[in-house]
C-alpha cells in the first residue's frame, strides 16, 4: 500500500493524524527506541528518523544540537539504517528517512534507496534538495516504489506550487511559516490560507509543520490538514522529562 | 573563454560543480536575486557606479609594486605583487561587498548579514553597511571572535550586531549555517552578503564578478609597467574570491594560475584546509553548493586547519574546481610554517606586511621563483594586509616582546578595575 492511501486509510478513523520526529542516536539508539515506543502507545501514525549530517542549516538550534551530539558519539548512516530496519520491524506506524542529500549523495542514489527500501522505509524528506535538482533520484524511486515528500512554503509562487506538486508523493509537507525548525507558530488566517492554496495544487494529503507544540495547534489544525507534523516539541519534552514528559506530551497532543 | 555562459548547458554549473541546493523557502528570493544580478550585469551604469565609489572610497585602482629585493634575494623571477591590501578596510573583500552593497539597493533590502572567519569580510561588510545605512549582523563562530578581537571591536564600533556562533566547530562554516538559518527567516527585508565566491548560485559568478575588478586592473597595469603578461599568477585560495578575481583578467592569455591553499600541519596531517592541493577532499553537497570538501566517506564534514582563519574553510569555489580539473589552474598548498617564514623574509626584505592568508601565496612563489629564469615574471595577488591583524600575527610568530606588552596592559587594566 502507497503512502497515500495509507494516510487516507487512517483518516477514516481519525481526524488528524500525527507525524513524529526523531534524531537517530540522539541521545541514544536506546533511548529513541524508548521514544519511538511511546509515539506507537500514542498511536503515531508516521515517523521521520532524522539521519545526522554535520551541516544542518535548515534545523533550529535543538536539532543542530541533537545532530552535532549524535556524530559525536560516533552514528554512522549504516547504524541508522540498521535501526530503521529494528523499528519497521516492531512498530506499525510508517517510516520515513529525513535529512540532508550530501549523506545521499556520498552513498549513491541507487544504493541509498536500496537501503532505505530495505530497512522498510516508504520515502524521504530532503529538505536542501531542490525538485531542479532531483531528477535522477525521483525516477529512481519511483521505479523502487519509494515515495520523495515534497515542502510547500509560505514564500512559493502559485505556479512554483504548481511545479511542486508535480514532483511530489505520498503526502505533501506544509511548512507553516518561514525559519528553522524550532519556534512556536502562531496558528491563524495565514496558516489557513496557505494549506487552502496548497490544496489548491493537490489531492495530496497535506502535513503541516514547523512550530507545532501543543493540542490548540492540533484543534486549530483539525479540518484544514490531514496531518500534524510534531518535531522540536517533543525532542524538548523528553530532554526536559525524559519518558514520563514526552509521553505526557503526545497524550495530552493526541486528547481529543 | 565565457565560463558564464549556461546557455548550452545547466545555469549555475561549472562541469559538475556549482548549483542551487536549497531549502525550498529560499527558493523565491535566490531567483529574486539571480534576477537582479542579471539586471545589474548587462547594466552598463551599474559597473561605471561600482568603479566610481571603489575609486572615491577604497582608493582604486590599487597599485602593483614590483619587489625588486626580494626579487634579487631569490635570485629568479621576478616577482611582482598587485596591491589588495591598500584597500580601504585592508582587504580585497570591501569590492565584493560594496557591489553586493549597491546590489542590494537595488533590491529593496534594508537589512544585511553575513557570515565571517577571519573577520575581514564581517569587517567589510559591516562599513559597507554603516555608509549605505542598512541594518547589519554579523555571523562569527565563536572561536574566531576569540582570536579576532580588533575586527569584532571594529564591525561594533560601526554599529553591527556580532553574533558568536556556539554550533559545530565554532569557526567559518558554522557561521554561514547561522547565516543561512538567519535569512530563511528574514528573507523578506534581509540581502545575505555571502563572503566569498562559494555557496549556491549566482554567489559564485556573482562574488567573481565583483572581484574581476582586480584582474582587469592588473593585466592593464602588467602592459603598462612591464610591456608584457606575467609567466606566473599566485593568489591565495580560501573560499576562491581573490583568486578568481585576479585569474579572470588572464584566462585567455597564456598565463599559468596557481591556486595556494592552507597546508596547515602538511599532508597527510588531516590538519589543514588543503581542498585541491592535498589528496583528502571528495565531491559532495554542503552549504547549498556542489564541490570538494574536506569530509568523511560519510559525507559528514572534517574539522580543519590553518595559520590564517580566511583559508579554513572545508569548500572551494566550484569554478576553482572545473578549472583545476581542466588543468587551467595549478594548485599547490603552503604549511604554517612555510607561511611564517615567507612573511619574515617579506617584511624583512620589502617591508611590506601580507595577511597570513596572503602570505600562502607569497610562500609558494618564492619557494618557486628561484627555478625560473631571471627574466620571467611572477605576479602575485596581496589579498590583504597584516597590520591590523597584529595579535595573530604577533601569535603566529612567537613574539615574546609583544606577549609582555599584552601581560603588562591587561595587569594595567586590572589594576585600573580594582
Ligand atoms: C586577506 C584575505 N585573503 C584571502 C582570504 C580568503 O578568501 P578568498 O579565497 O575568498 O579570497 C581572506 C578571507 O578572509 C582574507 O581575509
Amino acid at each position: 500500500m502507497g503512502l497515500q492511501s495509507y494516510i487516507e486509510q487512517r483518516k477514516a478513523d481519525k481526524s488528524l493524524l500525527v507525524m513524529a520526529h526523531v534524531v537517530c542516536g540522539y541521545p541514544s539508539f536506546e533511548a529513541n527506541m524508548a521514544e519511538l515506543e511511546i509515539m506507537a502507545e500514542a498511536g503515531v501514525d508516521l515517523v521521520e528518523l532524522q539521519f545526522p549530517f554535520s551541516e544542518p542549516s535548515a534545523d533550529g538550534p535543538l536539532f543542530v544540537r541533537a545532530n552535532e551530539m549524535s556524530l559525536q558519539n560516533g552514528t554512522t548512516v549504516n547504524d541508522c539504517f540498521e535501526f530503521m530496519a529494528a523499528v519497521t520491524a516492531r512498530f506499525p506506524f510508517k517510516v520515513l528517512m529525513m535529512g540532508y542529500y550530501n549523506t545521499v549523495f556520498k552513498l549513491g542514489e541507487e544504493q541509498f534507496l536500496r537501503r532505505l527500501k530495505a530497512a522498510g522505509g516508504v520515502g524521504y524528506i530532503l529538505p536542501d534538495l531542490p525538485i531542479e535538482e532531483a531528477g535522477s533520484l525521483h525516477a529512481l524511486s519511483a521505479e523502487l516504489g519509494l515515495e520523495p515528500i515534497i515542502l510547500m512554503t509560505p514564500t512559493n509562487s502559485d505556479e512554483r506550487l504548481a511545479q511542486l506538486a508535480a514532483a511530489a508523493r505520498g503526502f505533501v509537507y506544509v511548512v507553516a511559516r518561514k525559519g528553522v525548525t524550532g519556534s512556536k507558530t502562531q496558528m491563524g488566517d495565514d496558516v489557513a490560507a496557505l494549506v487552502a492554496r496548497c490544496r489548491a495544487h493537490t489531492d495530496l494529503p497535506l502535513g503541516v509543520g514547523f512550530g507545532i507544540s501543543d493540542r490548540s495547534d492540533m484543534e486549530y489544525l483539525r479540518g484544514h490538514a490531514d496531518m500534524a507534523i510534531v518535531g522540536t516539541a517533543a525532542l524538548r519534552a523528553w530532554e526536559q522529562g525524559g519518558a514520563e514528559q514526552l509521553r505526557q506530551f503526545f497524550s495530552d497532543l493526541v486528547a481529543a | 573563454m565565457n565560463l558564464f555562459d549556461f546557455s548550452n548547458g545547466k545555469e549555475g554549473y561549472y562541469g559538475q560543480y556549482g548549483g542551487v541546493f536549497l531549502p525550498e523557502i529560499l527558493q523565491a528570493t535566490v531567483n529574486e536575486l539571480l534576477e537582479c544580478f542579471r539586471q545589474c550585469k548587462s547594466d552598463p551604469t551599474f559597473w561605471a557606479e561600482f568603479v566610481e565609489l571603489m575609486q572615491n572610497y577604497s582608493g582604486r585602482p590599487t597599485p602593483i609594486t614590483h619587489m625588486a629585493n626580494l626579487s634579487a634575494h631569490l635570485g629568479g623571477a621576478q616577482i611582482y605583487v598587485k596591491r589588495e591590501d591598500l584597500n580601504h578596510t585592508g582587504s580585497h573583500k570591501i569590492n565584493n561587498v560594496i557591489g553586493q552593497g549597491l546590489l542590494c539597493k537595488r533590491l529593496g533590502k534594508s537589512r544585511v548579514i553575513a557570515e565571517t572567519g577571519a573577520g575581514q569580510h564581517g569587517f567589510a561588510t559591516a562599513t559597507m553597511a554603516a555608509k549605505f545605512g542598512l541594518d547589519c549582523t554579523i555571523y562569527m563562530g565563536a572561536v574566531d571572535v576569540a582570536r579576532q578581537r580588533p575586527n569584532v571591536f571594529w564591525m561594533e564600533n560601526m554599529g553591527a550586531q556580532v553574533v558568536a556562533v556556539q554550533d559545530g566547530q565554532k569557526t567559518l562554516k558554522d557561521a554561514i549555517n547561522e547565516a543561512m538559518r538567519d535569512w530563511v527567516t528574514n528573507m523578506a527585508d534581509t540581502h545575505y552578503v555571502l563572503g566569498t565566491a562559494c555557496g549556491p548560485h549566482p554567489f559564485p559568478e556573482m562574488v567573481s564578478w565583483f572581484q574581476s575588478i582586480v584582474g582587469q586592473e592588473a593585466r592593464a597595469q602588467m602592459l603598462e609597467q612591464t610591456g608584457r603578461l606575467p609567466d606566473r599568477i599566485y593568489a591565495c585560495v580560501g573560499g576562491g574570491s581573490n583568486a578568481m578575481g585576479i585569474f579572470q583578467g588572464f584566462f585567455d592569455d597564456d598565463v599559468e594560475l596557481i591556486g595556494c591553499e592552507a597546508g596547515g600541519h602538511g599532508a597527510g596531517s588531516s590538519l589543514h584546509a588543503a581542498r585541491l592541493a592535498y589528496n583528502d577532499a571528495s565531491v559532495g553537497i554542503a552549504q547549498g553548493f556542489k564541490t570538494y570538501f574536506l569530509q568523511n566517506d560519510q559525507g559528514n564534514m572534517n574539522e580543519t586547519h590553518s595559520i590564517a582563519a580566511g583559508l579554513d574553510y572545508i569548500g572551494i569555489n566550484p569554478i576553482l574546481a572545473y578549472l583545476w580539473e581542466q588543468d587551467k589552474v595549478r594548485f599547490l598548498a603552503a604549511t604554517d610554517d612555510e607561511v611564517r617564514e615567507a612573511l619574515k623574509l617579506t617584511m624583512r626584505t620589502e617591508g611590506l606586511i601580507p595577511a597570513l592568508e596572503t602570505t600562502h601565496a607569497f610562500a609558494k612563489a618564492i619557494e618557486e621563483a628561484p627555478s625560473m629564469g631571471k627574466d620571467e615574471i611572477i605576479l602575485i595577488n596581496q589579498s590583504g594586509r597584516a597590520d591590523k591583524d597584529i595579535f595573530t600575527v604577533a601569535e603566529a610568530l612567537d613574539d615574546n616582546k609583544w606577549k609582555e606588552f599584552i601581560k603588562t596592559k591587561a595587569a594595567q587594566y586590572q589594576q585600573e578595575r580594582q
